[in-house]
């Protein structure tokens, strides 16, 4: 997909193509969030400038505290920003979320313990009051995207845990949204479902076209998966950096022993730890 | 787990979740257990009996009485009296139901007590309905409320340390008034209303802690969805408050049998199991065996009452998931 090829003369602080296009998943200018404590105000966020394209696959990478998970809360509108704006497909956070302009997946499942796999896809659905036909197609439609079909009629505590989190991305693509929110939707798992999920990601962000917004810590994963990742860094909670991956569209698990990518793996980590990127070219 | 080789990691990932035939071994376990509680159930309800026999047996037959006089009723009791007025034999008790239940052409002692049985347990029923109602909307209020919760609850736990022998002649009145004056309002209701009085309680503190129950996770997917309080309410905080409301409305049933039980008693109702009781005991010195008849009764309304609240237990399990992994 061409739209996953990133763009080579991106700027650290954040890509600026053309002004006025409604192209972009997401737009931040100046995002800021401070959290009010008994201690005073605590800064979670300040300045953040970002801009992801439609389709495009954007990590954010940091320790924990610099305030990735925060940014993606304010992206989907369960905090509100203190400072800037913030929009969704051109529109405010908030629109966007009663537009169910995105979906969302977190580190735990959150499937509802009473309700099936198909259920459990099926309650965004239901819940925008979508016809019973429609939705079961679309559940069978889902649930064959992300491979369980034999599990259809399982509750969760039947299912592994990284079938649990299978379910969860179904259920973030079931209104068919074109961006999709991952806040460490991979950390609660083994290395090797991990390793699984993220190539059928890589996948499914293709066929769907959806652009993605992912939370990790983890630096390969980000690599793996990512057009762009940002690099964030606490106190307060800021972007230090943007790096372009240049990957190509095909992540295969080839792709995880190819000296590219352990370059781009070198270089994330050193944005991370703040070294010079001249001493990785020098290595 | 075993790492998996990279082409199939989808059978892998299969074989961690636990197949049903997996879960067999563990459901056989549980059938099992549910055996061994109906046999140790059969045990304590025949030590009990034993322990009567016994005692009746090795007891005096006046009981023993610490520092009285020859005056009748001075001094201590410490032990009870085993004569045959005081403690029946349980197969006296037993007889005693197939008997007529005051002499002559009157139907046995059971019908008696079954049909007084089931005018209470229909009373309870109502009072039981009347009490989750005004419980539910109390608890789902608090909930939502914060205001209405600092407000309510004080009240609420206030309002189970009054008496119920106190309250019910006040009802009652109030009842008697409502009938004269304004709109027919016959007696049982008035046991219902005091019967509501006690099972309303703990619907109340268990809708608001089940209603509060859902995971931050649970009620962010919700948010996302843009699903209002409704759609919240019924779909996520309904459901999760299951394991909560049930143990509540268990109690509320076995509460509201004994409310209706001793509002009947208190402010005279006639028909139901608690008038017979105390109509019973006061002539037990020429009868004995027979008040054991109505209480009998009371036991098995209360049986009832939990087991439907087990039956509706039993067609909610898909909520009480989260139970099982034990």
């Amino acid at each position: 997909m061409t739209l996953r090829e990133p763009q080579e003369s991106t700027p650290p602080q954040g890509s600026t193509p053309p002004e006025g296009s409604v192209a972009h998943a997401v737009r931040a200018a100046g995002v800021g969030k401070t959290f009010p404590t008994k201690e005073g105000d605590v800064v979670a966020l300040t300045g953040v400038e970002l801009e992801v394209a439609a389709g495009e696959f954007v990590s954010l990478i940091g320790p924990s505290g610099c305030g990735k998970s925060t940014l993606l809360r304010l992206i989907a509108d369960l905090d509100e920003a203190s400072t800037g704006t913030l929009e969704i497909f051109g529109k405010p956070a908030r629109t966007a979320r009663l537009d169910q302009d995105y979906g969302i997946a977190f580190q735990q499942s959150g499937l509802l313990p009473w309700r099936t796999v198909a259920g459990n896809i099926g309650l965004p659905l239901e819940l925008h009051g979508s016809g019973k036909a429609e939705r079961t197609a679309r559940v069978r439609e889902l649930i064959e995207l992300v491979g369980l079909t034999e599990f259809a009629d399982r509750y969760p505590d039947q299912l592994s845990g990284g079938m649990q989190q299978r379910v969860a991305i179904a259920r973030a693509l079931a209104s068919r949204p074109r961006l999709l929110l991952m806040d460490e939707p991979f950390g609660a798992l083994d290395e090797m479902t991990r390793e699984y999920l993220q190539s059928e990601l890589t996948r499914i962000a293709s066929e769907t076209g959806a652009a993605v917004v992912f939370v990790t810590h983890s630096i390969p994963e980000a690599v793996f998966l990512s057009d762009r990742v940002v690099v964030m860094s606490p106190r307060p909670g800021r972007i230090t950096d943007v790096l372009p991956i240049s990957l190509g569209a095909a992540r295969t698990e080839h792709l995880r022993e190819s000296p590219e990518f352990f370059e781009r793996v070198t270089a994330v980590r050193e944005a991370l730890h703040g070294t010079p990127v001249e001493r990785a070219n020098e290595r | 787990m075993t790492s998996p080789p990279h082409g199939a990691p989808d059978a892998a990932i299969a074989s961690v979740a636990p197949a049903a035939e997996a879960m067999l071994p563990t459901r056989a376990r549980r059938s099992g257990r549910r055996w061994t509680a109906v046999v140790w159930g059969a045990v304590g309800v025949a030590a009990v009996i034993a322990l009567w026999e016994v005692y009746k047996f090795l007891g005096p037959a006046e009981g023993v009485v610490l520092g009285g006089s020859d005056e009748a009723g001075s001094g201590f009791m410490i032990l009870p009296r085993t004569h045959d007025r005081a403690m029946p034999h349980v197969w006296d008790m037993g007889a005693r139901l197939f008997e007529p239940t005051s002499g002559g052409e009157t139907p046995a002692l059971w019908i008696t007590v079954v049909t007084a049985g089931l005018v209470t347990l229909g009373i309870a029923a109502v009072g039981w309905i009347i009490g989750v109602t005004v419980g539910a909307v109390l608890g789902a209020a608090m909930q939502r409320w914060q205001l209405a919760e600092w407000g309510l609850l004080p009240w609420i736990v206030l309002s189970q340390t009054v008496p119920l022998i106190a309250f019910a002649p006040v009802v009652n009145a109030i009842g008697n008034q409502i009938d004269r004056d304004v709109a027919p309002w016959p007696q049982w209701l008035s046991v219902a209303l005091i019967a509501s009085y006690l099972a309303f309680f703990p619907v109340a503190v268990g809708m608001l802690r089940g209603l509060g129950a859902p995971d931050r996770i649970h009620l962010d997917l919700m948010r996302t969805y843009a699903a209002g309080y409704w759609a919240t309410l019924f779909r996520l905080r309904l459901p999760a408050a299951v394991p909560h409301l049930l143990p509540a409305l268990r109690l509320a049933a076995a509460s509201a049998v004994v409310g209706a039980v001793v509002a009947e008693v208190s402010i005279g109702m006639r028909g139901g199991i608690g008038r017979m009781l105390i109509q019973l005991a006061g002539q037990a010195s020429s009868d004995p065996a027979a008040p054991w008849g109505p209480t009998f009764g009371t036991i098995g309304l209360g049986l009832i009452a939990a087991g439907s609240i087990a039956l509706l237990g039993f067609s909610l399990q898909n909520y009480r998931r989260g139970e099982e992994t034990a």
